[in-house]
């Protein structure tokens, strides 16, 4: 498939977003949601953090949504993120073969959340870094960001959006914490706030 | 000092009508039309600590088609199990209420149809109660009733959902808050810009002007499009009546063709 131009005349006004509200839990997480890297590929990473709002407090229920490239850059086109069971409408759980790119877990009581999936390629003009979308009771509408992996400072001071962002660019690159393992707080209001996204 | 009152439902009415008011006097100033809620919206406390204070970021995808975010997260036939889109046949008995048929088409701004696509939901039932441990409502669980659900979209970016018609619900934002029924929807779109989460509501219903997160949509028109309609062409006889709800999802889009099909 081939991108051959973006969206035209936009005529229909969109539905309205709302807040995920407090009780999503029964339904939108699944197993191994988090789990989105094959069963021992060696170019796994974890990224995990903790969500935190105004006050510095943890927010125990936002969802994490990542989404991401294949480690050479390229889009996984693989469904079966969340297997269901035909016997007995339950989660299978991936396969640990085909990777599908994106997941989703939701933070703890102490507001933590990880993932582990594959280290993200670059794309275009772009470092490597995975797409977040973030849901949570008292967002009225989700929040995108970007978690850019650090180590190639070449590929990151060169990048269209870091560059964009002055001092702020720190809120966009995880802290690598050795191991393959990166942290990535989401600060979604106040001192150090995260750098959120708008797409046009 | 003294505790501070407790706010009411009249406390809470007259910030409603404050942001809509200033919301009605920025478009005749000429603002633009909001068709979402704002993040910072004040009636409904939970957004006080929970909205940027910094401008988003904008991101002019024309520029950088090779955007990840131009790309959506793929699913398929083995993704959803059989009963996923009838909420009513999960359990070995029926639930209790009022059963609902909700259909409609999954749109982009251009009308086109989004084909193949997730779209999950999750409810409270019929008593006003989600089967979520956090969940504090004193009212009834059904035992044959979880209340989630997911299908995908078929070649004319059609979906249908069999369940029961939720109860409202009471919630603590102020003294006797109570939220209009309502069903979730979680849907993907070809981009992950499109990216929505939603809430759908029952005409007519007299919790509207009182509820501070559909008031959150400031904009008359924006707001009537979470209400879903009344479809008799939807309803099965002897079975279930039927609502429509269309969902057309904001953000842009790459426009794909196939190669090689």
């Amino acid at each position: 498939m081939t991108i051959t131009g973006t969206s035209g005349p936009e005529r229909v006004p969109p539905t309205p977003s709302h807040t995920v509200g407090p009780f999503y839990g029964h339904a939108l997480p699944f197993r191994d949601g988090e789990e989105i890297a094959p069963l021992g590929h060696p170019d796994t990473v974890t990224v995990h953090g903790y969500v935190l709002d105004g006050a510095g407090s943890p927010v125990p229920d936002a969802l994490v949504e990542l989404w991401g490239p294949r480690p050479d850059g390229t889009v996984p086109r693989a469904d079966g993120s969340l297997r269901r069971d035909p016997a007995t409408g339950g989660h299978l759980g991936r396969n640990g073969v085909e990777f599908t790119g994106w997941g989703r877990g939701q933070t703890d009581a102490n507001g933590h959340w990880y993932a582990r999936t594959l280290r993200p390629g670059a794309r275009g003009r772009h470092a490597p870094y995975l797409a977040v979308c973030v849901f949570a009771r008292g967002l009225l509408v989700h929040l995108f960001t970007r978690l850019y992996l650090p180590g190639d400072e070449t590929a990151l001071a060169a990048d269209p959006l870091l560059t964009r962002v002055g001092d702020r660019r720190d809120t966009l690159i995880a802290d690598d914490e050795t191991d393959g393992t990166y942290r990535f707080d989401i600060r979604l209001q106040g001192e150090g706030e995260t750098v959120f996204l708008e797409f046009h | 000092m003294p505790a501070p009152m407790p706010l009411t439902q009249q406390d809470i009415d007259q910030e409603i009508a404050a942001e809509h008011a200033a919301y009605v006097k920025r478009v005749a100033d000429g603002a633009p039309v909001e068709h979402h809620p704002r993040r910072d919206y004040a009636p409904y406390r939970s957004s006080l600590l929970r909205h940027p204070e910094q401008p988003l970021v904008a991101i002019d995808t024309r520029e950088d088609p090779e955007l990840v975010e131009l790309h959506s997260p793929a699913f398929g036939e083995r993704d959803i199990a059989e009963a996923d889109n009838d909420l009513t046949r999960q359990h070995t008995g029926q639930p209790i209420g009022e059963r609902i048929t909700v259909s409609g088409r999954l749109l982009d701004r251009r009308g086109r149809p989004v084909r193949g696509q997730l779209i999950e939901i999750w409810q409270a039932n019929s008593a006003g109660r989600y089967a979520h441990r956090r969940e504090q409502h004193d009212a009834p669980l059904d035992p044959n009733f979880t209340g989630a659900g997911r299908t995908l979209t078929d070649a004319d970016g059609r979906y249908r959902f069999t369940t029961i018609r939720p109860g409202p619900y009471p919630w603590r934002n102020h003294v006797g808050a109570w939220r209009p029924a309502h069903i979730h929807f979680s849907v993907f779109g070809t981009a992950f810009t499109q990216r929505l989460v939603t809430q759908m509501y029952f005409p007519a219903d007299p919790l509207f002007p009182h509820d501070p997160i559909l008031q959150s949509v400031t904009d008359d028109a924006a707001r009537q499009r979470l209400v879903a309609a009344y479809d008799h062409s939807l309803s099965v006889p002897e079975f279930s009546l039927g609502y429509r709800f269309d969902v057309v999802l904001d953000g842009p889009a790459a426009t794909w063709t196939e190669e090689g099909r």
